[in-house]
């Protein structure tokens, strides 16, 4: 049974693994089991999901950009690549 | 069997050939302009340096996007180890009977504004930055990669030799830390 008791640290832990879809089963169990017994990590997990909501949003913004050197950077390294190869 | 052809190296010509590929690949990953350029540059210079050892057996740029990968991983070991600054706040009683209980408080207090219909808010994104810099560095990594760049978690373990519970532990911090950063400065604000 004390199996089934995990504390404020790991359920919240459980929790911010399910945002990304990796628990089990059973983790899925010991986290409803705690929010039978705890109302803050039933707030942190209701709140848990629209964060990641917000992140998924703000990744998705973020992605689509194929981040490149400026041409003076480029020419900067080029000029100590260059000496180093003398 | 058919002999593989032999790949060259051309130093002359990395920088205009790669340094916009190990560029994006840097950034990616560490999300800071300047550390990226100076990994990629040291990336160039430990290529000239182990010339010698090049087989031909890897595409060129496969060769440097492996002594890469082991400077993203020497950059996070040194930040790993930088103990007290910037050390993420406790939220949970970390000993002691209440071992594992939320911290009064830290304890998650119910949000005044619903967000949920603005997630295209600026100020939401701004707001969000602010948070995610905020936290020391190696959170704020782990957390992007897995976050923002959506990077398996296998991947994220090899590239950064750590274990999969170490990457949990490390977004646990990473989030319970945001979460209170946007209670406090966009939820509750």
């Amino acid at each position: 049974m004390s199996k089934f008791f995990i504390s404020c640290d790991e359920a919240t832990t459980i929790c911010d693994k399910s945002q990304y879809g990796e628990i089990t089963v059973f983790d899925k169990i010991k986290l409803n089991f705690h929010f039978l017994i705890c109302k803050y990590c039933k707030t942190y997990t209701k709140q848990n999901t629209l964060l990641s909501k917000i992140f998924g949003n703000y990744a998705k913004g973020h992605c689509e950009e194929q981040r490149c050197m400026s041409s003076q950077d480029k020419e900067k390294i080029e000029t100590e690549v260059k000496k180093k190869l003398k | 069997m058919s002999e593989t052809t032999k790949h060259i190296l051309v130093p002359e010509k990395w920088v205009q050939s790669y340094s916009d590929y190990l560029y994006n690949y840097t950034i990616t990953r560490v999300n800071n302009d300047d550390l990226a350029k100076d990994l990629v540059q040291e990336t160039f210079f430990a290529g000239l340096k182990s010339m010698k050892n090049f087989q031909g057996k890897a595409s060129e740029r496969t060769w440097l996007i492996s002594i890469l990968k082991r400077k993203i991983i020497d950059h996070y070991r040194k930040i790993n180890s930088r103990k007290g600054k910037a050390e993420v706040r406790m939220n949970f009683y970390n000993d002691g009977e209440r071992e594992g209980e939320w911290i009064e408080e830290r304890v998650p207090n119910s949000w005044s504004s619903d967000a949920d219909k603005d997630l295209e808010n600026g100020e939401l994104k701004t707001t969000l930055e602010k948070c995610i810099d905020n936290l020391p560095e190696k959170y704020s990594m782990v957390f992007r990669m897995k976050t923002i760049q959506n990077f398996e978690t296998e991947e994220i373990c090899k590239e950064l030799d750590i274990t999969p519970s170490n990457l949990w532990v490390i977004i646990h911090r990473a989030r319970t830390q945001l979460r209170r950063c946007m209670e406090d400065n966009w939820f509750n604000n």
